[in-house]
């Protein structure tokens, strides 16, 4: 029972990663009709966002400690962040400590704006494009993406610790009446999964409650229609596209404490993230988080020893088997509507 | 009626036998003129590197490549001299090898096996390289190794941990300076029992491929050679990015140890992961949880941050060595560069030195002439202390290193101490040992 829910906790926040990526990607299915292969360069984006800003809160200025010397036997350079300089060692300390949470706010803006340029620059000379246009062109973007960000960063993951508050683990065992130490789950993991819920519950509302939620749900309901009302779906699909390119890069952000990211991290998440469209139901947005959840568990139970024992590979083939089974059953996917990606 | 004595038949034979002939690979095939593959004979000599240079191990990659800029510089008697002035050889006089100025083209083996070959083919072919050298990925180097088997040059294999590299994969023109993870275990095993004690509950994570299978097989056999269990053995892809799935588990088991035979990006989300979970912080059995490294890297444990405090695991170099020739040597790079060398880049920069010295002890570029100054070849000063380049597998012999994340690094760069220098003998097996079993060094080939 205790590893049971231990399976299902850790298919939470992978189920959370993969749902918010997914959530982007079928947003911009649902509104532009584009394949974007690039959602998981924009996820990467955002995780380097943290970086970015952890890397500009400690910069430093060297200052010679006679007393110690460096590899070559030469006076060793103390390196002091000019935040702990400029507002003292606490103040300082703690912006350095909480610089992921911080990347939030720097990643939200940043994120819009590479959306936008994505759109604008690139992708919309491609909506009337076949598909397999979109893919390539979207799939090259991504590795261009990702080849900046090599040159810039280098290949190494590189480290991005959660605040000091958040390191450690929750014992789930004794709140549930288990022996202590047998389900332990980090907090910070737990962070990210109330996070996506946050976000998700935030999509969601915008689109549910307001006017220009209400008109993007209409335009993917009917973009012709839509647009004779007099309504410029255009500007709000490429809004939506800085949107889903937020999404992706919030939860890059989130993810850097549970792994350090690198440049390749987007094309691990990439294909995941789009067979659980698919199995969600192009377009669907209930369909993506749903799937998401379902297959970021499925996943986790499937790399049980016990599991594997039984049918060994099985971790690896999980999601593409419970994909293929839902297609069968169902083409359109768990909540896929008629008419999408259909003739 | 034609007297001919050509026949439309005989014509077409002879044309495809031609044909084909010159259609086989030049590496495949000696030119009537040389006496070996790419033998030298303008005033430069060429030697290629293959290193990763894009991919996940591209950070190693370029730190290999800066070691063997600096041992090329060095042989042409540019700089400081480096590790020259410490070899207990003095063949090397700074004028190249063999008097010829030495040169060099480089290679991307993107950590894979068929790029690696590709590259390391065109050095061969295009750019007439005479030896090759490089890698980061025991995949790519037995592949590599194959291909220069084939080619008739010599392959100086750069960090390449698996013991199938001079195992089941031996050749006779590949040689390997390197330590191998039968040493890790038979190095490391002894400190893991006298810090740990020798009842211990070891729960292994390995790389699902040739590198981690023969490290978990040679940590398995040398600690529980000294009193431990293994209470599982789980490999893991080596996609694999996210472990929580792999480390939950142990959390049902009673292992009190953990074994990360993991290496680069693996080993740096294993170890995270570990460490989030509070593996650190259990008590098992009334013992500390702990966590073991197998082989480290530097340029891997930065990636871990933190995690890597305390944690032990083996290396065959470090910078922070006293001896003369590793002096030289950090002295050197950390001047050229502004940073100290990894054991990669020292791995690979002994490598050049060696070979131009072999070459010079043989009088000639000739691969087996070379393999011959090699085999058995017994050197010192180069940052291992004494060491012996053993015959019958081409693997050299030297002390290993224990090494342990340090808990307070004065430096970026400060991140491993060395707890203990295991002397070679510790470390020692016999060529015909089973973890090594199943090939052949063969005969060597000229390329004649």
């Amino acid at each position: 029972m205790d590893a049971i829910l231990l399976q299902i906790l850790n298919g939470l926040d992978k189920g959370s990663a993969y749902a918010l990526i997914a959530l982007g990607l079928t947003l911009i299915f649902g509104t532009l009709g584009v394949v974007n292969f690039a959602h998981g360069a924009l996820f990467m984006i955002g995780a380097f966002c943290a970086v970015t800003l952890s890397k500009f809160l400690t910069l430093s200025f060297e200052t010679v400690d006679p007393t110690k010397t460096d590899f070559l036997g030469q006076p060793l350079k103390v390196k002091t962040p000019y935040v702990e300089a400029w507002f003292g060692p606490d103040f300082g300390g703690a912006l350095i400590d909480w610089a992921v949470p911080l990347s939030i706010l720097f990643a939200i803006p940043v994120m819009i704006t590479v959306g936008f340029v994505m759109e604008r620059g690139l992708i919309k000379h491609f909506y009337k494009r076949p598909h397999a246009d979109q893919i390539l062109v979207t799939f090259g973007l991504a590795i261009v993406l990702q080849e900046i960000i090599k040159q810039v960063y280098g290949a190494n993951p590189i480290p991005t610790p959660a605040p000091d508050a958040f390191r450690g683990s929750f014992d789930f065992g004794v709140l549930l009446g288990f022996d202590p130490s047998v389900i332990i789950y980090p907090y910070w993991r737990l962070v990210y999964f109330l996070f996506a819920a946050v976000i998700i519950g935030a999509v969601f509302a915008f689109l549910q409650f307001t006017t220009f939620g209400m008109v993007v749900r209409a335009g993917m309901a009917d973009r012709e229609t839509v647009g004779l009302l007099g309504i410029n779906i255009d500007r709000r699909f490429t809004i939506m596209f800085g949107i889903a390119a937020a999404v992706a890069g919030l939860a890059g952000v989130m993810y850097t404490p549970i792994n350090s990211p690198n440049y390749h991290m987007g094309m691990d998440f990439l294909v995941l993230s789009f067979v659980v469209v698919v199995v969600g139901g192009m377009g669907s947005l209930p369909g993506a988080v749903a799937a998401g959840f379902l297959l970021g568990i499925l996943e986790s139970f499937a790399s049980m020893n016990e599991i594997k024992s039984l049918i060994p590979g099985i971790d690896q083939i999980i999601i593409y088997l419970v994909a293929i089974v839902i297609l069968l059953t169902r083409p359109r996917g768990l909540m896929g509507r008629k008419g999408v990606m259909e003739d | 009626m034609s007297n001919s004595k050509f026949t439309r038949r005989g014509v077409l034979k002879t044309g495809a036998v031609t044909g084909a002939g010159l259609a086989l690979p030049t590496i495949f095939t000696a030119s009537s003129a040389s006496a070996f593959t790419n033998e030298p004979t303008g005033a430069s000599v060429t030697l290629g590197f293959n290193v990763p240079q894009t991919g996940p191990y591209a950070d190693e990659g370029a730190d290999e490549l800066r070691a063997y800029e600096l041992a090329v510089e060095h042989l042409n008697g540019g700089g400081d001299g480096g590790m020259m002035n410490t070899f207990s050889s003095k063949a090397l006089q700074g004028n190249g090898i063999l008097g010829k100025k030495v040169e060099y083209v480089t290679g991307d083996t993107q950590t894979k096996s068929d790029a690696a070959r590709a590259s390391a083919k065109s050095m061969i072919e295009k750019d007439g390289a005479i030896m090759i050298t490089g890698g980061s990925s025991s995949g790519v180097a037995v592949a590599v190794q194959g291909l220069c088997q084939e080619a008739g040059v010599i392959f100086m294999a750069g960090l390449t941990h698996s013991n199938d590299t001079t195992g089941k994969d031996k050749k006779a023109n590949g040689f390997r300076h390197f330590f191998n993870a039968y040493m890790s275990g038979a190095a490391l095993a002894p400190v893991l029992a006298k810090m740990y004690g020798n009842d211990r509950k070891a729960y292994h994570l390995t790389a699902d491929y040739t590198w981690g299978w023969t490290q978990e097989e040679s940590i398995v056999a040398a600690t529980e050679a000294l009193g431990w269990t293994t209470v599982n053995t789980v490999k893991t892809p080596l996609a694999q990015t996210d472990f929580s799935a792999y480390i939950t588990p142990i959390l049902q088991t009673d292992a009190d140890v953990l074994v990360l035979n993991h290496y680069g990006g693996n080993m740096v989300n294993s170890l995270t992961n570990a460490v989030q979970f509070g593996l650190r912080d259990r008590i098992v059995n009334g013992k500390q949880f702990e966590i073991v490294v197998p082989l480290y890297s530097r340029l891997m444990a930065r990636g871990a941050g933190e995690n890597v405090k305390g944690i032990f695991g083996s290396t065959n170099w470090h910078w922070s060595l006293q001896d003369a020739g590793s002096q030289a040597f950090v002295k050197s790079f950390g001047t050229k560069y502004g940073f100290p060398p990894s054991q990669a880049a020292h791995t690979c920069y002994v490598q050049t030195l060696l070979y131009a010295d072999a070459v010079e002890r043989a009088g000639s570029f000739n691969p087996c002439a070379v393999a011959e100054a090699l085999e058995g070849y017994d050197f010192d000063g180069l940052g291992n202390g004494p060491t012996h380049y053993r015959a019958a597998d081409h693997q050299c012999f030297k002390d290993v290193l224990v090494v342990r994340g340090k808990e307070n690094p004065t430096s970026e760069f400060d991140l491993l101490e060395v707890v203990e220098v295991t002397p070679r003998a510790q470390v020692e097996y016999a060529p015909d040992h089973p973890m090594f079993a199943g090939g052949s060094l063969g005969t060597c080939n000229p390329g004649a």
